[in-house]
């Protein structure tokens, strides 16, 4: 019993130092540092670690050279498939991701604040049931319709994924904004804020992690969108894919979509990691 | 002051007003709290001041820090709102912001230096008995009563003459909210502000305002005047309803313990001897005493049979008291405490926890009689 309080006690204490000294806590990086528990370390190192064997697994089991004059070789244009031409391919798959991605930020975020304004409330049923329908036009579908539009190559691919990215962006501003507690905007309203003052210093804030949320969706739903860019000549680790199929080279195939996946989820760990950082807590309770 | 003139307010798509040709002032210096039921427009009423609410018909004036009468809506909206403090229901405490940046609200929107807004915010906070370290934390790193106080230190910032109070204590528990409404009354002592105090709750109507305006749904005013006025006198059967059948209970909400409490009374000092104590007991025919250390800071009390054939010192005997009051308490909240710990006399305690006197049944049963009396007197 006696130690059973004392534990209690113990507790009690951690948690209530732990609480007061979050201020300090973050101007004091060393003091961080010696606090960081197994749980932190392992955040830290188990995804980048993963991908790496696996990074170099594909590079040790996976490219070998081709033969010159085989189909493979002619279906790539290129008698190798050696690391450089990997990366070059890696490099162009993160181009379409970041292009699209941020091009959809534009877009998405001023739209979803837009859709919350006065006025406007009234239409975001209808620009969300708009974005909605177009997330749920297959990706493949929606790079044929606009090849036929726009032509083959990277602006096509850019302009099918940002139309992809649009929805999860827009609707979680949107959310994010319409989720901040109406007596804090009162508040703010009752002590003279201006609008631009409320959107910009307490909307946009306290809807941040939301919206943040949804650029993070959206870009890992485009890292694996993005594959299918190789079906309109835009490049990509999809062109190792869609080589591969028709020849059943499973090499190919394989090279392709493990590096695919290796940058989703590497993509997902990194933006989850600046969440964290950027974040501000803000438990109300 | 507040002055408000034939103020109508029908809200769009409906016919029936929220608030029907309301006109009564609020005196400088003064809080009137506005009580109703639910759906009577007092929370209307008050938005209606700083424009949160427009008024569809009638004027509404407040005396602005150049001591000139101003009618609200002649002013930009953004500036009025600037100029009055509004302290609401749930706080709406920013919670991304520090305490030192919620403070800073409004000062920062009117363009004070850092320096300033940092001056002003310890100043604010030492006034609340808050530590100063509290403005590095945020909103969620606070206690409910925390940030409630909080929440008026940023209405009072820019040190508005006139101030709206939504329920400001509501979202505490009972205790917390007495606390809060004693501190916030011995403030108002020193800051004088004209307060306009919206509640749902009769008991803090009465406790708070120097006035009371009790709305019947539709928002009419049913009767506008002093709490004392108000439990002596209700106007019609609407506010006797209101007001509730315990009129002469409600009215030790109005008196203060100080009032009526023995500002002498007999107390045990701990370096007294058990003999010397009871000696001085029986005298006056004592059961149990309060004891109090050579500060006068209560140590407990002491049992008359307790001491009886015993030796020693009386420090050796002290029980703990479960109960004192501290000056500023209603005579409401002194006998529920008394009622809560079932004795018959607690002692009275200043900030300093130094006994100031003795409040005990006879003295509430005397001052009920006495105020009832009183309020005859004054009918007649």
């Amino acid at each position: 019993m006696a130690d059973k309080n004392t534990l209690n006690r113990l507790g009690s204490v951690e948690t209530d130092e732990k609480f007061s000294l979050q201020p300090t806590e973050k101007k004091n990086y060393w003091r961080r540092l010696g606090r960081l528990s197994f749980h932190d370390v392992l955040g830290w190192t188990v995804i980048p670690v993963l991908m790496i064997i696996v990074v170099i697994l594909v590079y040790t089991q996976l490219l070998l050279p081709i033969e010159p004059g085989s189909m493979e070789a002619n279906m790539l244009g290129s008698y190798e498939i050696g690391f450089k031409r990997v990366m070059d391919a890696a490099a162009e798959h993160i181009r379409l991701i970041i292009v699209s991605t941020l091009l959809a930020i534009a877009v998405g975020v001023p739209a979803g604040i837009l859709i919350t304004r006065q006025g406007f409330r009234d239409f975001s049923g209808l620009i969300l049931g708009v974005a909605n329908i177009g997330q749920s036009v297959p990706s493949i579908a929606i790079l044929a319709i606009f090849m036929g539009i726009l032509g083959l190559g990277f602006k096509t691919a850019i302009f099918a994924l940002w139309l992809y990215a649009l929805l999860p962006i827009v609707r979680n501003t949107a959310i994010g904004i319409e989720e901040v507690d109406p007596n804090i905007i009162e508040a703010a309203t009752g002590m003279g804020m201006t609008n631009r003052q409320i959107l910009l210093q307490i909307e946009l804030p306290l809807a941040f992690p939301v919206m943040f949320a949804g650029i993070r969706t959206a870009a890992v739903i485009n890292v694996g969108t993005a594959a299918l860019g190789a079906f309109i000549g835009a490049g990509g680790l999809g062109t190792f894919i869609i080589a591969g199929i028709p020849l059943m080279r499973d090499r190919l195939i394989l090279v392709g979509a493990i590096l695919t996946a290796v940058i989703a989820i590497l993509v997902d760990w990194i933006l989850g990691k600046v969440q964290d950082r950027l974040v501000v807590p803000t438990a109300t309770g | 002051m507040i002055q408000f003139e034939n103020v109508t307010k029908i809200y769009h798509g409906t016919s029936s007003p929220a608030v029907e040709n309301l006109t009564f002032t609020i005196p400088t210096g003064e809080i009137c709290t506005i009580v109703g039921p639910s759906g009577c427009g007092k929370t209307t009423t008050m938005k209606m001041v700083n424009r949160l609410i427009e008024p569809t018909d009638g004027e509404i004036y407040v005396l602005d820090e150049r001591g000139e009468m101003r009618n609200v809506l002649e002013i930009d909206p953004i500036l009025l709102r600037r100029s009055i403090g509004y302290i609401i229901q749930q706080i709406g405490l920013f919670p991304h912001r520090t305490i030192l940046e919620n403070i800073g609200t409004v000062p920062q929107l009117l363009g004070w230096d850092e320096v300033r807004i940092r001056r002003r915010a310890e100043e604010l906070l030492e006034m609340m008995n808050m530590p100063l370290e509290f403005l590095d934390r945020y909103p969620h790193e606070l206690s409910g009563g925390q940030r409630q106080r909080i929440g008026v230190a940023r209405g009072m910032a820019t040190d508005p003459p006139v101030m709206l109070m939504d329920e400001p204590f509501g979202a505490v528990d009972p205790i917390n909210r007495n606390l809060l409404q004693n501190e916030f009354l011995r403030l108002q002592q020193e800051i004088r502000k004209t307060i306009l105090f919206v509640t749902h709750d009769i008991n803090e109507a009465i406790k708070m305002g120097d006035k009371i305006a009790i709305l019947n749904v539709g928002g009419i005013l049913e009767q506008y005047d002093s709490p004392a006025n108000i439990l002596s006198h209700p106007a019609n059967e609407f506010i006797e309803d209101f007001v509730g059948a315990d009129r002469s209970l409600k009215r030790l909400n109005l008196i203060r313990v100080e009032d009526v409490m023995d500002k002498r009374p007999v107390l045990i000092q701990t370096t007294q001897s058990v003999e010397e104590a009871t000696n001085l007991m029986s005298e006056i025919d004592l059961r149990f005493a309060y004891v109090v250390d050579a500060d006068r800071r209560l140590k407990g009390y002491v049992r008359s049979r307790d001491m009886k054939g015993k030796t020693g010192w009386v420090d050796e005997l002290v029980e703990p008291a479960a109960a004192a009051i501290r000056l500023g308490t209603s005579l409401r909240d002194a006998l529920s405490e008394m009622l809560m710990v079932d004795y018959t006399s607690v002692c009275v305690i200043d900030d300093q926890e130094r006994v100031r006197g003795l409040i005990d049944n006879q003295m509430i049963q005397k001052a009920v009689i006495e105020s009832q009396t009183a309020a005859g007197e004054e009918g007649g």
